[in-house]
């Protein structure tokens, strides 16, 4: 094993036991924050399979995750075993259509573009007076699944969004190392060898933008259940930024450098950075003081290596 | 009335995006800290009238103070940045978001201030058409103009202006030339942050100033950098007159019209959504026909 398999096994392993080990050790308020973190965590992994393999910096994530917690809250807490496919189809489907045309461009107009959608998406949730417009809504109670009240229980529910992530990841990285995945990967590399090689590069990764839509759809249905609640604030695009970030932090050093290292990297970006802001908030209210700079210092040192 | 409201909007945001233009177009930055010089401004002018008592001494102090965190954040922060991995950008500037949003929560409050006009710019005036119009709002309107062909005589006519142009079009050989561009990019920011921040003070009577508000500007800027053409300058004077006179108009408009074809209740629901949706439906046709904006920068791939 190379040095970065070493790091990506050993973070694996770290973000395992604490995920699975905190329902042991805590069923308050460190549980539900656990929760959120993985749940948060699947938003992450998905738009690292955008961004990482398909280099598509999508500025919009926070959109997918808020249209599958709408697509919840629509269905009236209706069964899992169709809220959840219908979360990810709609985000998918909203993924699908501002891809058609954000995919027109690329690098940082295409930040703006998807930015500009996420935005879109933001306003569009607030004018939902249906929906309680930007106050949002509480759902009327945790989803049942296949009839049963399987996820009323603190760690049930925990256990399930963590098994959810696994999946999720294990999913994104059969994709990634498919035929497929090579081609996306490929018009990462080198956009125009890709497509004299005969790929059709928009289409490749507005597939990888609708199956990180559908990632998306998925956190947004895990979320929506962890709060019960849902409002426009989960559309906003801080949110968008939070995502970025994780995957970001999650990517620095030897976890960027293979698939695994780089799903495993964003998972473990959005626990780190959620327990990071518990952390810095128990310290002082004002914790963005102390987190932003940390975020700068970190990304100053990544470039001066 | 909507229409004038419109240019002013899109003179504001001229006022915004132009130097966000040029530094995506020169240096390839993407600053997200951008709207948080809008945000800085605001508070900046609120605090100059509270010292000095005069709205223009506020407005100047506003601008100056601009200038100088935008040189600071330059020194520290952006040019580390150049030709590096936008994602480092991205977390770098992200970072400086939380930093001054959360620093002006702390020193200001949470709660919006406001900048009160003085009386002399309060009144309203009479337009040929028999319409009153707030005074402020057309100064503000004409100056932003005046701004606009100031920045184009500088981009245009002047030395230091040709040396932008020609960063924008290939920086790395205008390094060979022997010009220092790592100060002219300094330069470049700096001025944008004075924009931005003049732009926030002068809004700042109009509007509730308040941590937040670099955010939405932000993104309305974007959309303007977008359909005017990635570094055009004066793609983003057409496209952010556009772009304010598709929001004021479509608030009124699509309201209007859907009245026409749905029940009222129907038309009051559907509307206000319409309308946010307007200005991003009108960056979707602009990119469906001219993927690179209405007016690419030139001389560039």
């Amino acid at each position: 094993m190379r040095r970065g398999d070493w790091v990506t096994a050993l973070v694996a392993a770290g973000l395992a036991v604490f995920l699975l080990a905190v329902p042991l050790v805590t069923s308050g308020y460190g549980l539900s924050v656990a929760t959120r973190a993985a749940a948060l965590a699947i938003g992450a992994v998905s738009l690292q399979f955008m961004l990482g393999f398909g280099g598509l910096v999508s500025f919009g994530h926070a959109a997918s995750i808020g249209i599958g917690a709408y697509a919840v809250l629509a269905s009236g807490s209706g069964d899992a075993v169709w809220t959840l496919p219908l979360a990810m189809a709609t985000a998918a489907l909203f993924a699908f259509a501002t891809g058609l045309v954000a995919l027109r461009a690329e690098g940082v107009t295409f930040l703006m573009i998807t930015l500009a959608f996420g935005q879109m998406a933001f306003f569009v949730a607030g004018s939902l007076s249906v929906f309680g417009g930007d106050d949002g809504m509480a759902l009327e109670g945790r989803t049942p699944v296949a009839g049963t009240a399987l996820l009323e229980g603190r760690a049930a529910f925990h256990y399930a969004v963590v098994a959810s992530l696994v999946l999720c990841g294990l999913v994104l990285r059969a994709l990634a190392v498919s035929p497929y995945g090579r081609a996306l990967r490929a018009a990462r590399a080198n956009r125009l060898r890709a497509a004299s090689l005969g790929y059709d590069v928009t289409r490749i990764r507005l597939a990888a933008y609708t199956v990180g839509g559908a990632g998306g759809g998925l956190a947004g249905f895990w979320l929506a259940n962890t709060s019960e609640f849902v409002s426009p604030a989960i559309l906003d695009w801080r949110g968008s930024g939070h995502l970025l970030v994780m995957v970001i932090l999650g990517s620095l050093g030897p976890l960027g450098r293979s698939i695994d290292g780089r799903l495993v990297g964003a998972a473990a970006g959005a626990v780190g950075l959620i327990l990071l802001e518990e952390g810095l908030a128990g310290l002082t209210p004002r914790w963005p003081l102390l987190l932003g700079p940390i975020l700068v210092v970190a990304a100053l040192a990544a470039v001066r290596r | 009335m909507q229409a004038l409201n419109g240019l002013q909007l899109g003179v504001l945001l001229f006022l915004i995006a132009a130097g966000l233009t040029l530094v995506f177009g020169v240096m390839d930055l993407i600053n997200l800290a951008h709207g948080v010089q809008y945000m800085l401004g605001a508070y900046l002018a609120v605090l100059g009238l509270q010292w000095t008592g005069s709205f223009g001494l506020a407005l100047l102090i506003a601008a100056a103070g601009s200038f100088g965190v935008g040189l600071a954040l330059n020194q520290a922060v952006f040019r580390h940045l150049f030709g590096h991995d936008h994602l480092q950008q991205v977390l770098a500037t992200y970072g400086l978001i939380l930093l001054f949003e959360e620093g002006a929560r702390g020193l200001f409050g949470p709660a919006p201030l406001s900048l009160p006009l003085p009386e002399a710019l309060a009144g309203t005036v009479m337009l040929p058409g028999g319409l009153r119009y707030p005074l402020y709002r057309l100064l503000l309107l004409a100056g932003g103009l005046g701004l606009a062909a100031l920045l184009w005589a500088v981009i245009e006519r002047t030395r230091a202006g040709m040396l932008v142009r020609a960063g924008a079009s290939n920086a790395p050989m205008l390094d060979a030339l022997g010009v220092d561009v790592g100060r002219l990019f300094g330069v470049v920011v700096a001025v944008g942050a004075m924009l931005a921040g003049f732009a926030g003070a002068v809004a700042a009577p109009l509007i509730a100033v308040e941590p937040g508000m670099g955010g939405s500007v932000l993104i309305l800027a974007f959309v303007v950098i977008v359909v005017g053409g990635t570094g055009s300058v004066y793609g983003a004077f057409v496209a952010a007159l556009l772009v304010g006179l598709t929001d004021a108009l479509g608030r009124t408009l699509i309201t209007d019209g859907l009245r026409l074809l749905l029940t009222p209740s129907a038309a009051r629901m559907a509307g206000p959504a319409l309308a946010s949706m307007a200005i991003y439906l009108l960056m979707a046709i602009v990119l469906a026909f001219r993927p690179r904006g209405l007016l690419p920068a030139s001389g560039r791939p």
